[in-house]
């Protein structure tokens, strides 16, 4: 070699920081400088440990790997796996693994952190684990495989984390915390209080205010831990979360500063006390603070990179001036978000709003300043969908409006002022994993970025945690729309078309398949086999127009397999049965039939909450004979794989109840047997209840009907499920003639115009002139199309038959129903077990 | 090629596994095949030519043979998901969690580092015939 040696630069630790640095230096064409060797001693390259916890629920290694071996090899970076730094020698300069000694100019500690592990005798017991790393992860699942129950020690974030993961292993669980409440670092004692009830109710134990004695052997299981209060409790597996500690042990050796309780001292340009070395993440201490969370571990290797590339002399680029730790979580499914100062104790002279609403399980909190112009700090429990928001008032010191407490009571009559995209200044942060601000993605737009994609591509935006991923879709459609960008809103790469224009062709050409629709409008770059957006899209469409069977060959290559087989089908590739019980009335002779079915083919058997009997379990070899026995005993399909209607639900009504003033159940049947076929981009379920008392719950459903002393009120758009959505009062004392019209029109015109997959409570949200416009269109016919509306739902109507009483008299849809064309062996991966009395998946 | 591999093709048959009308048309089904490694779940997708579209620029193979068995959900599955294009490749959705796999060489599209087993099938007459 005649070129002069490069300094060389040393980076230990290959976690999530250390290998932002690299790409940051790379980036920033730092290879050509410096020679860069890393260390790591986890075997893995690094990976993604924000989502560690996907390791259990199907994600492996390498999907969460953050980058790859050649990436590393390709930017000429040595890359040491599975070799530690076990000291730093500053006097030489040199850093020592048990392999080599490495001569370094620079050197950046990456070292991260290590969970802390309270010192309880007995605590390095087998089976007491920690939750840090892929290795500790496959340590605890493999002694879950001989538990059934799991302590975590500690209730923060990483604890109910931790605790989630023993529950997804299928373990009784229990969080044992040494403060009074869960999250004590983000949340108060209400919000903690309401944390406990949402947490308990997903089956784990939670014991706050207990500190842990010792660990000794159990007598019923491998562990007992014995509390303060002689209290005890045992366990086959302890995890231990109380808290993090900087893994600074290299640094305190060699003699650099550390503060009083752990962690490298740095400055603004991330260097240690000695300036040859720097320090970055979780390791590293600045002004006080250890930032255990990505985004300001970023922030530092972002300002590391430059102080590594600033000449001699010279003030680097970027500084680290502290960073936000405001965050939202999921934990188990439960929403907490912390802004600020959340508690409202670090800001003289501020005061709080809080807002609880037991029922719904919602607590949020809003901290304003003095002069109640500023928020200053939020709490969360139970729903953060308004963080976003209040995050942006936060973190950009926007002056909020007279009624601050608005923003945080529930959306109604006064609806909570949300910040369009408008309102925000080109300074205020999108992603603050990659400290991305509006003004950034304006200016990727306007250099030529067309699509989300493409922002995210050039800003990096949204490829960190993801927490940012809505707020940056709604800001790019907003800049492109207002840039005169048309957005693209084509159903997929096979045609330029949305689905209501789809709808729109199929029923005025009159077109029947889909080859024909693809030949005629399918966009020619394409190999013209559609996809599984377009396809059952398209079936849909076709059905709602002409309901032919979907179990016509033509049609068969379009569905999902739940249409194709006409079951639903389970994580283990068996099929759910689920017959029509219209209105939810059943007799004891029909009652009987379902359990010996179900006793026949051994099939798990479950009341659902459509008020129907649900068969799980069904082999998709048996699923023509369940039908054959179940059609003969007079049960019909219901349609519980379908986008189509689903449930008329209802209560018991005139007949037997006391309050009731009209025959609910009969109307409910009515209803279910005039709509039952009937498909639509999304499902449909209807609720019909005798009198006000409402225990039909119609106001939840898509369409909703009440008795009234006169005849029926009508409801639509309610939802349940993911976003719930109180149904609007459409039209009041109907006879039940006006209500079937009124109902058919309504839910022609969804068909006709809604999106795919769109529940009719996010079309109504999305319809440009809300309520009023569709009582105009389709009380007032102001569009004129109410006789077709009722026409279609007649063809509709008339066309319909049970699909499956079609499918099981033709041989030729039977063949469909072999697992296996050239053998009869059942598959030998459907494993059972049983738990309760009956079968299910192991 | 190294031995292995080199063992492995030369222990692999062409076997018949079923007929044309077992196929489905644009869709799949699923079969046994034994091979060297012993019995194995198979998944058959039949594309079958159509002269009288003006759509199919440039595909030539009309049957693929690919594994039944789903790498994310663990389940045997793969013969009963939607086939389609994308972006000129033919591929089939998982029909539980919907990700794609490229049918002429197994690969997963979401998911680099996942790729599903496939086998050489043709039609002999109207049988099908597999290389495994
Ligand atoms: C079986 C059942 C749960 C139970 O044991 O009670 C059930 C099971 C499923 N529901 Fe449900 N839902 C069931 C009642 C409900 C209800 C309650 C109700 O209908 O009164 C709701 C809330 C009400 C609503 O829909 O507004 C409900 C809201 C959902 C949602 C969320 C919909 C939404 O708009 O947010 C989904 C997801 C989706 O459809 O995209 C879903 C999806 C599913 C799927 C299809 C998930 C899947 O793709 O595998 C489940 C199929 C199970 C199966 O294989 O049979 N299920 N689901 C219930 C069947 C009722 C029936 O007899 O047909
Ligand atoms: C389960 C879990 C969930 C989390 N969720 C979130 C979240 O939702 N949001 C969020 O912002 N943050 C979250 N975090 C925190 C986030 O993962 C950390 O902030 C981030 O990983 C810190 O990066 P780091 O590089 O400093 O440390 P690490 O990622 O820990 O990397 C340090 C690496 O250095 C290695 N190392 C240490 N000493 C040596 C040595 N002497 N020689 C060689 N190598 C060494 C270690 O083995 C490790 O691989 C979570 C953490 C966990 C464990
Ligand atoms: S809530 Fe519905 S979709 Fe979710 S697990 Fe239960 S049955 Fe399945
Ligand atoms: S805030 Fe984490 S990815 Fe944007």
């Amino acid at each position: 070699m005649n070129t002069p040696a490069k300094p060389q630069l040393i980076v230990i630790g290959n976690g999530m920081v250390g290998h932002h640095l690299v790409e940051q230096l790379v980036e920033q064409g730092a290879t050509q400088r410096y020679a860069i060797t890393v260390f790591g001693e986890e075997r893995h390259l690094a990976y993604d440990r924000v989502h560690l916890s996907e390791y259990f629920s199907g994600r492996d290694a390498d999907s969460l790997a953050l980058s790859t071996r050649e990436y590393y090899a390709e930017h000429g970076i040595e890359l040491r796996l599975g070799e530690a730094v076990f000291a730093i020698d500053r006097d030489v300069g040199e850093v020592v693994t048990d392999q080599h000694r490495f001569p370094y100019d620079r050197l950046v500690l990456a070292t991260g952190s290590t969970p802390f592990v309270p010192p309880i005798p007995g605590n390095d017991r087998e089976g007491c684990l920690v939750y840090r790393t892929l290795e500790d992860l496959d340590a605890i699942r493999d002694a879950a495989d001989s538990a059934t129950t799991g302590v975590v020690v500690g209730g923060g974030l990483l604890g109910l984390e931790a605790a989630g993961a023993l529950r997804g292993l299928n373990l009784d669980t229990a969080v044992v915390e040494f403060a009074p409440r869960l999250m004590p670092m983000q949340v108060d004692s209400e919000g903690g209080e309401l944390l406990r009830e949402k947490i308990e109710a997903l089956g784990v134990q939670v014991l706050t205010g207990r500190a842990t004695q010792e660990i000794i052997d159990g007598e019923a299981s491998r562990h007992r831990m014995v509390f303060q209060d002689d209290k005890v409790l045992e366990t086959d597996l302890i995890v231990f979360s109380a808290g993090i500690r900087p893994r600074d042990e290299l640094a305190r050796d060699c003699g650099l500063e550390i503060g009083e309780r752990g962690g490298v001292v740095i400055d603004d340009s991330c260097l240690t006390s000695d300036p040859a070395i720097l320090a970055v993440g979780e390791v590293a201490l600045w002004q006080g603070s250890i930032f255990g969370l990505v985004a300001p571990g970023y922030q530092m290797a972002k300002a590391a990179a430059s102080t590594l590339l600033a000449s001699p002399g010279e003030r680097p680029g970027e500084a680290f001036r502290g960073a936000d730790m405001s965050t939202k979580l999921k934990l188990m499914g439960v929403d907490v978000g912390s802004i600020g100062d959340a508690h409202g104790d670090r800001t003289p002279g501020a005061r709080q709003f809080r807002f609880l609403d037991p029922i719904k399980q919602q607590y949020r909190k809003l901290v304003v300043s003095s002069d109640g112009k500023r928020v200053v700090g939020a709490m969360l429990v139970g729903d953060n969908s308004v963080y976003d928001t209040l995050l942006q008032y936060y973190a950009n010191r926007i002056e909020l409006p007279e009624d601050p407490a608005a923003l945080i009571l529930p959306a109604g009559g006064d609806a909570a002022p949300t910040l369009g995209p408008d309102a925000l200044p080109d300074t205020a942060m999108i992603c603050s994993c990659h400290n991305v601000t509006k003004g950034d993605v304006c200016a990727s737009i306007d250099g030529g970025a067309v699509d989300l994609g493409a922002v995210k591509g050039s800003t990096r935006a949204s490829t960190g945690c993801g927490g940012c991923a809505a707020l940056l879709k709604t800001l790019v459609d907003h800049e492109l729309e207002s840039r005169g960008v048309e957005v693209d809103k084509s159903i997929c790469e096979h045609f330029h078309y949305t689905r209501q224009e789809l709808y729109d062709i199929v029923r005025v050409e009159g077109i029947k398949t889909f080859s024909e629709l693809i030949e005629k409008h399918g966009s020619p770059q394409t190999q013209g086999l559609g996809c599984d957006i377009c396809k059952p899209a398209v079936a849909s469409i076709l059905a709602s127009c002409f309901n032919e069977p979907i179990t016509d060959a033509a049609h068969i290559p379009l569905q999902d397999t739940n249409d194709t087989f006409m079951a639903n089908m389970q994580k283990n590739g068996t099929y759910s049965v689920v017959p029509r019980v219209p209105g939810g009335e059943i007799t004891p002779d029909k009652l009987v039939v379902l359990g010996q079915v179900a006793q026949k083919y051994e099939l798990y058997t479950k009341v659902t909450g459509g008020q129907r009997i649900d068969l799980f379990g069904a082999r998709l070899e048996d699923l023509p004979a369940i039908w054959g026995e179940l059609i003969d005993a007079g049960f019909e399909t219901g349609h519980a794989y379908g986008k189509s209607l689903r449930t008329v639900k209802s209560c018991v009504g005139s007949t037997w109840c006391r309050y009731g003033v009209q025959d609910s159940v009969g109307m409910a049947i009515q209803l279910e047997h005039r709509y039952k076929g009937l498909r639509a981009p999304h499902k449909i379920k209807f609720g019909v209840s005798g009198c006000t008392r409402e225990c039909a719950e119609a106001q939840s459903k898509d369409i909703g009907v009440i008795a009234t002393e006169n005849g029926w009120n009508l409801y639509v758009c309610g939802n349940g499920g993911m976003r719930p959505r109180h149904a609007e009062l459409f039209a009041t004392d109907l006879d039940d003639e006006q209500l079937y019209r009124i109902i058919d029109r309504f839910l022609m015109f969804y068909i006709r115009t809604a999106d795919r997959l769109q529940r009719t409570s996010v079309w109504r949200e999305n319809l440009e002139g809300g309520l009023d416009y569709l009582k105009e269109v389709i009380l007032e016919d102001s569009l004129g199309i109410n006789e077709e509306l009722e026409r279609q739902m007649q063809t509709v109507i008339d066309a319909y038959e049970c699909e499956w009483a079609g499918a099981i008299s033709d041989p030729e849809k039977l063949k469909r129903f072999r697992s296996f064309v050239n053998d009869a062996r059942p598959d030998p991966d459907i494993i059972y077990t049983s738990e309760r009395g009956q079968l299910r998946p192991a | 090629m190294n031995t292995a591999t080199a063992a492995k093709t030369m222990t692999q048959t062409w076997q018949t596994l079923c007929t044309r009308a077992d196929l489905v048309p644009f869709s799949g089904v699923a079969a046994w095949v034994e091979t060297p490694e012993g019995p194995a779940q198979v998944a058959l997708f039949y594309l079958p030519h159509d002269p009288s579209t003006s759509q199919l620029p440039g595909r030539t193979q009309e049957l693929y043979a690919i594994d039944h068995h789903d790498p994310f959900s663990g389940a045997n599955v793969i013969a009963r998901g939607i086939v389609g294009d994308i972006q000129g490749q033919p591929v089939v959705a998982s029909p539980i969690y919907k990700q794609h796999f490229r049918l002429e060489d197994g690969q997963c599209l979401e998911e680099e580092s996942v790729a599903l087993r496939t086998w050489k099938v043709c039609f002999k007459g109207d049988e099908v015939w597999i290389e495994a």
